[in-house]
């Protein structure tokens, strides 16, 4: 079956995102645009995960936990986990590697926790946007079997794995890209020849809700785990 | 030395006028932008190669007095926006960055 995705979605709690990423928000407008799978994605953390997974299966979208780390390198990694447990135990793990930089609200923006009802539970006062102690070796050893990392948006300037190391460095379980929804596939894998060889994803990004993806983007499965094994192997 | 002592043919300001006037204090290299939010020194001035709206955030939570893109690197309009909004000068220089600390230190003697 195919199954249409946008598996890069930031929630209120990621500080450059606006705060009507609410969990209710993200799935409400997912549902409307007809998507099938979503995941919420959030810099260095997954505090709002448990709440938007319990609420996507109450509401009917599949919810695949994850997170997108900054490593050391400042590269952005988008790591999914086939269990939910495994998510919120990797958040934790990336946050207790991050420094100690206290957030300014007025430069960053706010970072919030939610609960069911969309209502602020906690007010993370840590700086989410910035590197963890993590490199990307270690991202990928720690996600290991418990489900799949993928370098998020290869093509742009700014925290892409290609643009910060030079290359892509040959790891066993990189196996898929993500590349920015603005840009041509087919002409940047023209230019990008060596890229061909990875499965390619494309998600939105989001960090308004605006711009969460339209029903356009779909990987072929079976099943919604089919993913997670297609994405890193 | 403030920030307009900086403007001359080899670093062209681009933005960020509003903030010529701030004292500067020292030059910083690096590219990570968490390295030099954990390094830098406030009245720094910042030279890199990273040109995304991010840069400005980091000046503005460091205290850095203004930014040095080299190597003729072109700026975005969005980080163009920002740095005039927050009165961060950003300047251009078709060097190296080590061409740039170079002139720099010449100017601060």
């Amino acid at each position: 079956m195919k199954v249409y995705y946008d598996l890069h979605i930031h929630s209120a709690l990621s500080p450059c995102a606006d705060d009507d990423m609410t969990p209710n928000n993200i799935i409400n407008m997912a549902l409307l645009k007809g998507l099938d799978v979503i995941a919420v994605t959030d810099h260095n953390t997954t505090k709002n995960i448990k709440t938007i997974y319990e609420l996507g299966e109450a509401k009917g979208i599949k919810i695949i936990p994850g997170i997108e780390v900054q490593t050391k390198e400042e590269v952005h990694l988008l790591c999914y986990f086939y269990n939910l447990k495994e998510c919120l135990a990797f958040g934790d793990i990336v946050y207790k590697n991050l420094p100690n930089i206290k957030n300014n609200i007025r430069i960053f923006g706010r970072q919030l926790v939610m609960d069911i009802n969309d209502d602020i539970v906690f007010e993370e006062n840590k700086l989410l946007l910035v590197s963890s102690n993590l490199t990307i070796n270690d991202i990928f050893n720690l996600v290991g079997k418990k489900g799949a990392v993928v370098p998020a948006h290869v093509d742009r300037s700014s925290y892409s794995i290609i643009y910060n190391l030079g290359f892509i460095p040959y790891i066993k379980n990189l196996k898929a890209i993500e590349i920015s929804n603005y840009i041509d596939k087919e002409s940047f894998l023209k230019v990008n020849k060596d890229l061909t060889k990875y499965k390619i994803i494309i998600s939105s990004d989001a960090h308004h809700l605006g711009r969460i993806s339209e029903r356009i983007n779909s990987i072929e499965c079976n099943d919604f785990n089919n993913i997670l094994e297609w994405l890193s192997t | 030395m403030i920030v307009k002592d900086i403007i001359c043919d080899d670093f062209e300001l681009a933005c960020g006028y509003g903030g010529i006037d701030k004292m500067v204090n020292g030059v910083y290299l690096c590219d990570l932008l968490s390295f030099v939010i954990s390094h830098a020194k406030s009245g720094n001035v910042w030279i890199t190669i990273q040109t995304h709206i991010n840069i400005v955030a980091v000046a503005v939570l460091t205290g850095i007095s203004c930014i040095i893109i080299p190597e003729s690197e072109s700026i975005q309009n969005d980080t163009i926006e920002k740095a005039n909004k927050e009165n961060i000068p950003i300047f251009k220089y078709n060097g190296s960055s080590y061409d740039a600390a170079i002139k720099l230190y010449e100017m601060m003697k």
